[in-house]
């Protein structure tokens, strides 16, 4: 469900300097605020509900016209400034408050229209709002491209940017959104969730990686098993999640039925059983391809000597072969990490549980902002889990430049 | 020390290895060489059993190599390649100290190891223990390669190619090392080489090899001098065999006192230690016939003539 997301190249600096994205950022961001909806008020949790448009908001008041014009015409200057250091700090400091006053305006007019209506009345966000934090995103992750910064200092920079919204988020002010409403009914089973999600994702990576190393390694030896299993594993991936959980519910069910010890254990036709062993097998793809291709590019020499010198074949592997193809081997685990958060989702179906319920409860009573509320946590894990892995890759670099084959 | 007796060895029904029987004693510096595809470098890995022969028996020490654990095997063998086999993710030091680790010795007694090792490849070893393998020359690589080949002291140092890729004038100096060190360690050396110079200048003994066995065996000088066949005398260079058995003599022994010749000022100069080859060859270039020989200290111990040094070859 959640593909890698954005693969931005560091722009050439030139001394022409327009900068594209914030310009195009710019622009659409202009335009959403004016025609899309930044909020939607309903009578009560089932109906859509009238929109509110985030100019109108500002309209209310000189101050929000001021600050708003401010911002319009800091960013325009932005897009037309040299691409200096100063200047791309200003952005990413701007970035972070736009984010936090953005949560914070939705969330002062829900005040407003929960004290002035009834109590059961609804502030849902809208789509302006959702596409104004993704924009704001945008042009915080294009000015961090211009600073180049080192891994940790670009993820502790990212973590600064969301600080002051969730701050806004934690005083309380957005407390009178729908969304926050959902939350605070479901506060017990949220936690939850996330963690039955996060033991899912665990459940299904640790072991498809206890798997998939050792027959990677197999595979990197012997060609011909290379061609037997890679069509396999594709196979795999191409069969949609829910007909896989189908498949594999019947044999499982059959497997509890006969051996009651096993479905004491918890293997049973629903649950975590299906929902797991089909993420481990959508996991492998990434895992096997990553580790084969990582394996076949140590080289022979390092191999080679390391058994002419008495290393044992699993002291190879360790302190040889692992290490070098690690590089490698990380981008699948990444791409098997974030593919399988998103897919964890669709395990609620089978009734493994997890942030998937929420959403599937929210699609099922058509309230859109339970669904958001399973949603949103699934792509922050999936975000989180990405930058994890690439400051991890980046931290190995320093070692992996070492993997030129000696002349 | 190493003892082939009638191996043999065949891939697919092709004979790699025929019937061959060698035996090398110890302190020796015997030098595999033959044409592609003589069996040279298969013969060199069964030593260690990175190749495992069909038939035959090789014995270490008198004793059959299958009697011994494989990896204990390997442990008491240095192993050096031609693509050298550095591991890229480990230091220098760490890399040296790979046998010396497996064999588990103390953390104090590896560094001292590394340290002298390092020094003994005149390689600053606070400078290098650090660095890692791309950050070397290729020379240096192939130092660390041979360090690392000696790091547990082995008995026994098997060297396949090891020189092969490296330019001319860093291959020149590697091997004066090599050599170096064999007469100063005793070290058993087996070295497998295609280049025949490289053979005369490092052997004390060179095994010629084609089609998987032996064709002649002998010392450097026995093999230029006394070639068993048409193929050696081929394969030690048909035409310039007199120039390379130049290179094998010394010229001290025909060096005339200062009394006994006719030594002048300005006369061009050679050290005593320079071999009839060289002697000759600055002959050539300067265009005279006569050298003054100095010995180390630069002092003059007399004069060397061309006629004496080419009529050596029938003395």
């Amino acid at each position: 469900m959640v593909k890698p997301l954005f693969i931005l190249h560091p722009p050439q600096v030139q001394r022409k300097s327009i900068n594209p994205v914030l310009a195009v950022c710019w622009a659409l961001g202009a335009w959403v605020a004016t025609a899309l909806p930044f909020l939607r008020v309903a009578p009560n949790r089932l109906l859509s509900g009238e929109p509110a448009y985030l100019v109108d908001l500002l309209l209310k008041n000189a101050g929000g016209i001021a600050a708003g014009l401010l911002v319009l015409v800091f960013l325009l200057g932005a897009v037309f400034a040299p691409p200096q250091r100063a200047m791309q700090w200003a952005v990413t400091a701007l970035a972070a408050i736009l984010m936090a006053t953005l949560v914070w305006l939705a969330g002062s007019h829900a005040s407003l229209v929960a004290q002035s209506q009834s109590p059961l009345t609804r502030t849902a966000l809208g789509a302006g709002f959702w596409c104004l934090v993704a924009l704001v995103w945008l042009i915080c992750l294009d000015a961090l491209l211009h600073l180049r910064l080192g891994p940790l200092p670009r993820l502790a920079v990212l973590v600064a940017v969301a600080l002051p919204m969730v701050c806004v988020i934690a005083l309380g002010f957005a407390q009178d959104l729908s969304i926050m409403k959902e939350y605070a009914t479901r506060r017990d089973v949220f936690a939850s969730a996330v963690l039955r999600h996060l033991q899912i994702v665990l459940l299904a990576v640790v072991p498809s990686l206890l798997l998939g190393l050792p027959l990677a390694w197999a595979m990197a030896r012997r060609q011909r098993l290379r061609q037997a299993l890679f069509p396999v594993l594709n196979v795999i991936q191409t069969i949609p999640s829910i007909a896989l959980f189908g498949v594999l519910m019947a044999p499982l069910a059959l497997l509890a039925a006969t051996y009651p010890a096993l479905a004491g254990a918890g293997i049973r036709g629903v649950g975590l059983a299906p929902a797991v062993l089909a993420l481990v097998l959508y996991s492998l793809l990434p895992i096997v391809r990553s580790a084969v291709a990582g394996l076949d590019q140590v080289p022979l020499a390092a191999t080679t000597s390391a058994l002419a010198m008495g290393m044992a074949p699993l002291q190879i592997f360790w302190h040889v072969q692992l290490p070098l193809a690690l590089p490698v081997l990380l981008l699948g685990l990444r791409v098997a990490v974030v593919q399988t958060i998103g897919l964890a989702a669709v395990t609620a179906l089978v009734g493994a549980g997890g942030l998937g319920a929420l959403m599937f409860d929210g699609l099922f009573s058509a309230a859109n902002e339970l669904v958001v509320l399973g949603v949103v946590p699934i792509v922050l894990l999936a975000v989180l889990a990405d930058a994890a892995f690439k400051a991890l890759s980046a931290a190995l670099e320093e070692p992996a430049q070492a993997v030129g084959v000696p002349a | 020390m190493i003892e082939f007796q009638n191996v043999s060895k065949s891939y697919n029904g092709a004979v790699a290895i025929d019937q061959l029987s060698l035996t090398i004693a110890r302190g020796e510096f015997v030098v595999l060489i033959g044409p592609s595809g003589s069996g040279k470098s298969t013969a060199l890995k069964m030593i260690n059993r990175m190749v495992d022969h069909d038939s035959g028996r090789i014995l270490l020490d008198g004793e059959e190599i299958y009697s011994f654990n494989v990896r204990d095997l390997r442990r008491r063998m240095g192993y050096a390649i031609q693509s050298v086999g550095l591991f890229p993710h480990w230091t220098v030091e760490r890399n040296i100290a790979t046998v010396p680790q497996l064999l588990g010795w103390d953390r104090l007694r590896i560094e001292q190891r590394v340290t002298e090792l390092l020094s003994l490849f005149a390689m600053e070893p606070a400078q290098y223990r650090t660095r890692y393998p791309h950050q070397l020359s290729g020379g240096q690589q192939q130092r660390v390669g041979v360090a690392r080949a000696l790091a547990a002291d082995p008995a026994v140092l098997l060297m396949d190619e090891p020189f092969g890729a490296l330019d001319p004038v860093t291959r020149a100096a590697l091997q004066l090392e090599l050599k170096r060190i064999h007469q100063e360690s005793g070290k058993t050396i087996v070295l497998v080489t295609h280049d025949i110079d490289e053979a005369l200048l490092l052997a004390t003994r060179i095994v010629l090899l084609n089609h998987g066995s032996v064709v002649q065996a002998a010392s450097p000088l026995d093999l230029l001098s006394n070639p068993a066949s048409d193929f050696v005398f081929d394969f030690v260079g048909r035409a310039d065999r007199g120039i390379k058995l130049l290179s094998l003599r010394p010229i001290l022994p025909w060096v005339k006192s200062n009394q006994a010749s006719n030594a002048r000022l300005g006369m061009p100069m050679i050290a005593s230690a320079a071999t009839a080859r060289e002697a000759l060859s600055a002959m050539a270039a300067k265009g005279v016939s006569v050298l003054q020989v100095t010995d180390a200290q630069g002092i003059s111990v007399g004069c060397v003539d061309a006629a004496d040094l080419l009529a050596s070859g029938h003395g």
